[in-house]
């Protein structure tokens, strides 16, 4: 039991520090060089997507693991279809997510305006969902722990890049490269920041 | 935009400068970011996103008055993932190398704003003809910008650029290769440096 709990943690660890999706895979880019601008609003669209993220994940894993990879029903060639699934599975956790804030959380939602539907296409979730497949993740609490940790490290990479990014407004930086290019470069900076903690895990 | 007509040649050269989708409208970065490490995985994902963007834009302008607004971004994404779908099939079967290299980003074509932007903004409005062209412009716009910047990274990264077997030697022999560049910092600091570049240049024409 203690050796499953180190393995669920180092999993964890591993994917929010170590293989982070937004620094490692490129995944959810545009977010992160779009939304960054202000912590409070990265913070919200970080949880969005934390909370998105952990949904899907599980139901990803769990169609493709009872559904798309079941031997009884291999006949039928599910497999090609798994793209399909996963997408719709995200645009329906993304609906719901959008139908609970604009109950529950209105003034949340308002503040969210466009970006809530754009998280369908956050490339950081559907890239965990074809990740959790490629890894060969065999059972459902890690599936859970590692979509939960995906969610986690975007919100971690995005807050940090806001925080520099509400600083870098104060700064003197040559016309030709404000806004995107500042911002890609300072990302490139933050990376080579966090390579520093590659080979930790195994 | 009611009296904005668009013509066949005007929405051919967009793609390519005016509103090329990586430098110009900034788009579509993760693949722009994670394949450009070298050439010709770079080639292939420019290539793939051409025939995804091409069937998606003619099937999505053919549909385009039976559309509700609410299930638009749906029809799109399920649309786009049928052909994304077969692309990945195609190179998994002929081009193996190549879909190992690629990995997950080929699947990740789906989520790539460059097609969703255009079913929205071009081929959800006009007829076929137009959408096959702007789809062909920016797909090609898109292949011309990874392989620039994969061209700058592989050759700051290993002095050479390799085609499958062949390789070109492009820098002298006592040339120091910058592993950096083959990394993410590489392609985070290359792509910024471009982007400068471009605002430098769009800047000194007007």
């Amino acid at each position: 039991m203690a050796d499953y709990i180190t393995t669920l943690l180092l999993a964890f660890t591993s994917i929010v520090i170590i293989n982070n999706l937004v620094f490692t895979k490129f995944l959810g880019t545009c977010p992160y060089l779009g939304v960054s601008g202000r912590i409070d609003m990265a913070f919200g669209m970080g949880m969005a997507v934390t909370f998105v993220i952990t949904l899907a994940g599980t139901l990803t894993w769990l169609v493709d693991h009872y559904i798309l990879q079941n031997p009884a029903l291999a006949q039928y060639g599910l497999g090609v279809t798994n793209y399909i699934c996963y997408i719709l599975i995200i645009a329906g956790a993304v609906q719901l997510v959008e139908m609970y804030l604009r109950k529950f959380f209105p003034s949340l939602y308002e503040s969210f305006g466009i970006f809530l539907p754009l998280i369908t296409t956050n490339c950081a979730i559907l890239g965990l969902c074809i990740f959790l497949n490629l890894w060969g993740t065999e059972d459902l609490i890690k599936a859970i722990v590692l979509s939960f940790g995906a969610g986690i490290g975007f919100t971690m990479a995005i807050c940090i890049m806001a925080g520099i990014r509400e600083n870098l407004a104060l700064a003197d930086v040559p016309k030709a490269l404000r806004g995107a290019p500042i911002t890609l470069i300072t990302a490139g900076l933050l990376t080579l920041a966090f390579m520093g903690f590659a080979g930790m895990i195994k | 935009m009611a009296d904005y007509k668009p013509t066949l040649g005007k929405t051919f050269l967009a793609g390519l400068w005016e509103e090329n989708p990586v430098f110009r409208l900034v788009l579509g970065m993760c693949p722009t970011l994670a394949v450009t490490a070298a050439v010709k995985p770079a080639f292939t994902m420019g290539m793939s996103v051409l025939f995804v963007l091409i069937c998606s834009n003619i099937v999505v302008s053919l549909m385009r008055n039976l559309l509700k607004p609410h299930l638009r971004i749906l029809m799109f994404t399920l649309t786009i993932a049928t052909f994304v779908t077969i692309c990945d099939l195609y190179l998994k079967a002929f081009q193996s190398e190549m879909s190992e290299a690629l990995g997950p980003y080929i699947p990740l074509i789906i989520v790539n704003c460059i097609i969703i932007c255009r079913a929205e903004a071009c081929a959800s409005k006009y007829g076929v003809l137009i959408s096959i062209v702007d789809a062909v412009s920016m797909g090609l716009g898109f292949t011309l910008a990874l392989c620039i910047i994969a061209v700058i990274r592989e050759v700051l990264a290993t002095g050479i650029i390799a085609w499958g077997s062949y390789t070109i030697p492009v820098m002298w022999k006592s040339f120091v290769p910058l592993t950096a560049m083959s990394m993410p910092i590489g392609a985070f600091i290359t792509l910024g440096l471009m982007l400068g570049l471009i605002n430098l240049i769009t800047k000194k024409q007007s």
